[in-house]
């Protein structure tokens, strides 16, 4: 109590002082912040800095665009990630699926609806509040992901997922592992949002690549964090919905068209 | 107040070995199962990225939640004074742990990584239930085996309704915190409730009691001690309150869904449409577990020691039936994550998810039931858990 009246006290001695450093802080950072962003897109993170709140990753899928019969997305992400296919699968029924199309139908006018489903990467995660070990985490950039190593293969995070994104990983892998993708049998996996990309700078996911190569554009990762980026651009201008938003997890994915 | 003998059971009879044989024989075939999951991975299971958690947790939970009913034998004896239910205690408390030992190895051992149970041990995230049941469970073997010490060693007796007393509490938050793993989720409408956790500690008051004195029955018959009605009476009069009890939580919970229109197509779907979980929720949950042993317990049926254990049994039966449509019913109903429009994907989207237990799986679960049991069968002969005889004139002297 005394130390907080100390500091109470000697906080009116110097204000002005108090005001320029506040004020000359404030400067200097607007002035190398792009620099500083400019240098994270364009160089990737450096291994020896964490992941920084400043940035929230996330997608917007524009369900208008997605096309009927398409799953370039879904090939691409396999490919980047070393999953194998559900179709060359010898168990397609136990085959972790990172991401899927989705196919919705209106019973009622017949309206059909494509889009791809994965994780959400949402901002209050229901798999990371029940994951044990914790395992199952967040990181800064909002980005979700389970940490390959600590994770028991419980599947509580599976039972707590609203989307169904994730997988346990039923039967030893074979080759096609990714150097820096790790995955093992009996651990849970997920879409990473391209993680080892986004680290190493690439500034996009191997689904969004490839749905703009196929010359759909349905798929646009950035960051939403940063109001000039495309992706906040594109939010403030489109009508976007959160799947299940009833349940106020504050998604890292929104979809247009839905 | 009269003294009661307590002694082993001798344990040296062919039947002693051949019961012993027989269960160790199950606790074989569960650590095979165990290893043939582990070796080659769920693949081998009839558990898919669906139906994420199967059989080997309808067993392990059903065992669990039973464990902290067994104990509530002792509970009436220690925490609430009543004298006759003392000689009982001692059983009550090693069934407990018994049972718990074995949901707890089904549950680990159904790992996708048990060989990492260690991380478990050491990284914890204290938002998550499980984390919090991993405290529960530790606590519930320290605090009942030392009111087992208690009971035990005369020269701790005077700390046996304090150490009772702790047991007793620690029992209710743990099945509090088991029904809440469930409760404490938000994908599936099934889930998501507080109604879990009461619901929970009654179920574990009637399978526990309905495992506790079949056990008992049998420990009396096959050593020859002398069990008489009036303990009888007395336990199946209570196993009649804790059955309606459960009845009356389970109606409660599903007509509240019912009313609410986001919950009719998971309710249709288990009440109605879900075929086998349908038939295992009303045939095996509600008529096998709850409504003929009412019927037999409270006709004059539930005067035949024989009648008596076939209510139990069929407690038992229903408490399992209850675990799987819980557990298995709740995740093969689709997630309605669009509401209004169908769904449809490789991953299974918008149809309803089937699962066919494997082997392995049955004999993992069972290897749980068989090492519980075989733990019981053999503290009753290292220790001094049962009384010399039971019969109504040692009972009646207990309460006056």
């Amino acid at each position: 109590m005394s130390e907080l009246n100390s500091m109470s006290n000697q906080a009116p001695e110097s204000p002005e002082r108090r005001r320029f450093v506040g004020a000359a802080t404030a400067a200097a950072g607007l002035a190398i912040a792009p620099g500083v962003m400019l240098y994270q897109v364009a160089h990737g993170r450096p291994d020896d800095q964490p992941a920084s709140s400043a940035v929230r990753w996330g997608m917007l899928v524009d369900s208008t665009k997605c096309a009927t019969g398409c799953n370039d997305c879904v090939s691409a992400c396999s490919t980047e990630n070393g999953w194998t296919p559900v179709a060359e699968s010898e168990h397609p029924r136990q085959a972790p699926q990172w991401i899927r199309k989705l196919e919705l139908e209106d019973p009622l006018t017949q309206r059909e609806t494509n889009l791809p489903m994965m994780c959400q990467h949402c901002a209050e995660p229901p798999c990371v509040d029940v994951c044990p070990t914790g395992a199952s985490f967040k990181r800064a950039d909002g980005i979700v992901l389970v940490n390959r190593h600590t994770c028991i293969g419980c599947r509580y995070c599976m039972m707590a997922c609203p989307y169904k994104a994730r997988s346990l990983v039923h039967e030893p892998l074979n080759d096609t592992q990714k150097p820096d993708v790790p995955r093992g049998m009996g651990c849970v996996e997920a879409c990473t949002f391209c993680v080892q990309k986004v680290d190493r700078g690439d500034g996009n996911t191997a689904c969004a690549e490839a749905c703009t190569a196929a010359g759909h554009n349905a798929l646009l990762f950035g960051d939403m964090n940063d109001p000039e980026s495309e992706i906040s651009r594109r939010l403030r201008e489109l009508p976007t919905k959160q799947v299940r938003a009833d349940l106020n997890l504050n998604l890292g994915v929104r979809y247009h068209g839905i | 107040m009269a003294s009661i003998t307590f002694r082993e059971v001798e344990g040296s009879s062919l039947k002693y070995w051949l019961l012993f044989g027989f269960l160790g024989l199950f606790v074989l075939f569960g650590a095979l199962a165990w290893n043939y999951m582990h070796h080659y991975g769920h693949v081998v299971t009839g558990m898919d990225n669906q139906i994420v958690w199967g059989l080997p947790h309808v067993f392990a939970v059903f065992l669990i939640v039973a464990a902290s009913g067994a104990l509530n034998v002792a509970s009436i004896a220690s925490v609430f004074n009543k004298p006759m239910y003392k000689p009982l205690a001692p059983l009550s408390a090693i069934l407990a742990l018994a049972l718990m030992l074995g949901g707890l190895l089904v549950l680990v051992l159904d790992l996708g990584r048990s060989d990492r149970l260690i991380v478990a041990m050491t990284h914890f995230n204290f938002k998550s239930m499980f984390t919090w049941n991993v405290f529960l469970y530790s606590g519930f073997f320290g605090l009942v085996g030392v009111y087992l010490w208690t009971m035990l060693d005369r020269s701790v007796k005077s700390w046996s309704k304090a150490a009772g007393t702790a047991a007793f509490i620690w029992r209710l938050i743990l099945t509090t915190g088991t029904g809440s793993l469930f409760g404490f989720l938000i994908a599936r409408e099934l889930y998501g409730t507080a109604m879990l956790a009461p619901m929970f500690i009654i179920m574990s008051f009637a399978y526990g009691l309905a495992i506790y004195l079949m056990v008992l029955v049998a420990a009396y018959a096959w050593t020859g001690r002398t069990l008489g009605d009036a303990v009888m009476t007395r336990l199946k009069t209570l196993l009649v309150v804790f059955v309606a009890a459960v009845l009356y939580f389970v109606v409660v919970h599903h007509m509240t869904n019912l009313y609410f229109a986001k919950y009719q197509a998971v309710e249709a779907f288990i009440l109605r449409d879900g075929g086998l979980f349908t038939t295992l929720f009303w045939v095996g949950q509600i008529i096998i577990g709850c409504v003929a042993p009412l019927v037999i317990l409270l006709s004059g049926l539930g005067k035949q020691r024989a009648w008596i254990m076939i209510a139990c049994a069929l407690v038992i039966v229903g408490g399992v039936a209850q675990m799987y449509v819980t557990i298995i019913g709740a995740q093969a109903f689709p997630l309605d994550m669009f509401p209004g429009l169908t769904e449809q994907s490789s991953f299974f989207d918008g149809e309803v998810h089937g699962y066919m237990p494997s082997v392995p799986e049955l004999f993992l679960g069972l290897g749980g039931v068989a090492i519980a049991l075989l733990a019981t069968t053999f503290a009753v002969k290292v220790l001094r858990l049962l009384p010399v005889s039971l019969d109504d004139a040692t009972v009646a002297k207990l309460e006056h």
